[in-house]
């Protein structure tokens, strides 16, 4: 058997066997409809606010603020167009003001907007992905009704400070959605102490299964439904709920918020060997986004004189799952607009490399992959017309 | 998303290096597009001799090099000159859609290459 090292755990999670386990039952046994007035739809009900309550608790939120969602690009799309198209235009500047580093659920629903007559200011970002508070403060008009930046960037792992951007979101009386899709169950989130309004999460990062999510939504605010229909979610979201989905995100949920402590100083550690395995292993490496704020389980490199497909292939062949940025920009060819943003040019911008690390990971495999990466990088400098330097064989220590 | 020929080629690449006494070089593609070719040819009574390239750019990049120095080895610049981007694609058993355009260079490179060798045979006369 050929190993098997799955290092991209920003693009999704494997389920874990507890979260399995509770989910079975809702196939076939406990199926009802958690809409039916019967013990059949009573279970399903039952089962449907214990995970409202387990994802209420991790970030601490009301229960009655949960909403469940198909993902947290549902999520996102849910806050950002329901929360502006409820509010309406008003004359005077930005509508909506967001950054340059925000995941596509974000960034295409601020497009939409924009095509029907809102405006939007996407803010730059510095070299390290922090969003510029002053700016922020400056571009907070009249008009403006929401806020929306993203928790923490799920290319380069830099974690925005939410608590100043709540305070000034809610100073200048504007709303704020974050994007804590990346976030939850991986550092604190507390939307009380945040200044949150509305806040995206989604399952699949955390363990859970793909195709659900939640939308925290604070006290009575009221964005507009995407889906309209049978009224379920305080008719925020229309449809028969998805329970086995939910019971995993829930179980999902309860295990983050269990395991998180442990966990982030495990991930933090193996991170960190890593960071420093690779960068100190190759010249000409270098490492994106914070050194310190930035997710505990994310590593982003940048690798002059090669081009981060090849680097890709070069390591699926050595066993190991890595990525260049999001899963979704891995089929472009366009470089990731994230690392432009950054004011990477394009060619260090193609010479890019994302490891993310899960629970499941060991030392082991940390060093394996540190291994890996040189030997592979080395060997596409070596057919690199852009590398003139020699290739330095790094001596094995 | 490649096929296993794709992948043979990226995984052990021909004819990968420089000739440092090239008798043509071509130089196509641009690294911000995200690929970047240079294929050198050494030329002998008409054939080439020896090709061999360097190349920056995606896997389908890299296996189109090497593919198309190992197709051009031994043959007339004529034959050579006759070598398609199709041909390459279909040698290597198709590329993807979106790589067809981008990163399907190699044949360019090759015809520079024998263009830049022609050239100075001219300047010579
Ligand atoms: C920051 C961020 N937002 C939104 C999403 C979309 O979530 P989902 O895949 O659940 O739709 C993702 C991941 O795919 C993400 O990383």
């Amino acid at each position: 058997m050929p190993r098997r090292i799955y290092l991209d755990h920003a693009a999704t999670t494997p389920v874990d066997p507890e979260v399995v386990q509770a989910m079975l039952p809702y196939f076939s046994e406990r199926f009802g409809n958690a809409s039916s007035l019967h013990r059949f739809g009573r279970e399903a009900h039952e089962a449907l606010e214990a995970a409202r309550r387990s994802v209420a608790e991790l970030i601490g939120a009301e229960e009655r603020e949960i909403v469940f969602t198909s993902g947290g690009t549902e999520s996102d799309n849910l806050a950002i167009k329901g929360l502006v198209l409820a509010q309406g235009k008003k004359p005077g500047g930005p509508h909506v003001v967001t950054s340059r580093v925000e995941h596509p659920a974000v960034l295409e629903s601020c497009r939409y907007l924009e095509s029907l007559g809102f405006q939007v200011e996407y803010l730059p970002v510095n070299r390290e992905g922090l969003v510029d508070l002053a700016m922020l403060e400056k571009a907070i008009s009249p008009a403006t009704v929401l806020v929306t930046i993203q928790h923490a960037n799920n290319e380069i792992g830099t974690v925005q400070p939410l608590e100043e951007i709540g305070e000034i979101a809610r100073e200048k009386g504007v709303l704020f959605h974050t994007d804590a899709v990346q976030s939850v169950g991986k550092i604190p989130v507390d939307v009380k102490r945040m200044n949150v309004n509305m806040l995206s999460l989604s399952s699949h990062k955390i363990h859970g299964p793909k195709g659900v999510g939640a939308l925290y939504v604070q006290g009575n605010l009221a964005p507009m439904p995407l889906l309209h229909g049978g009224g379920h979610e305080k008719n925020l979201r229309s449809g028969t709920e998805n329970i086995p989905g939910i019971v995993g995100l829930g179980k999902a949920a309860e295990l983050a918020a269990q395991r998180m402590e442990k966990d982030r100083k495990y991930l933090t550690g193996l991170r960190d060997r890593l960071i420093r395995g690779i960068l100190e292993g190759l010249p000409k490496s270098w490492l994106n986004g914070h050194p310190t704020q930035r997710l505990p389980h994310n590593a982003h490199f940048g690798f002059a004189g090669i081009e981060g497909e090849a680097l890709i292939l070069g390591l699926d062949e050595k066993g190991i799952a890595a990525s260049t940025g999001s899963a979704c920009s891995s089929k472009k060819s366009e470089p990731s607009h994230i690392l432009r943003a950054l004011g990477l040019n394009d060619v260090e911008a193609r010479g890019s490399l994302r490891l993310t690390l899960g629970r499941e990971n060991t030392e082991e495999e940390v060093d394996y992959a540190v291994e890996a990466v040189c030997e592979v990088v080395c060997r596409l400098r070596e057919m690199s017309p852009l590398w003139e330097e020699p290739i330095i064989k790094r001596q094995l220590t | 998303m490649y096929s296993e020929k794709v992948m043979e080629h990226f995984r052990n690449p021909r004819n990968m290096g420089e000739i440092p006494d090239a008798d043509g070089v071509g130089r196509v593609g641009n690294p911000v597009c995200g690929d970047l070719m240079t294929i050198y040819i050494k030329v002998k009574d008409g054939r080439l001799e020896d090709v061999k390239f360097k190349t920056f750019g995606c896997g389908a990049a890299i296996a189109t090099s090497s593919m198309v120095t190992e197709m051009a080895k031994g043959k007339t610049l004529e034959e050579a000159l006759r070598i398609s981007k199709m041909d390459v694609a279909q040698a290597l058993g198709g590329l993807p859609p979106i790589k067809m355009h981008c990163s399907n260079l190699a044949a360019d490179g090759l015809h520079a290459a024998i263009a830049d060798y022609q050239k100075k045979q001219q300047s010579r006369k």
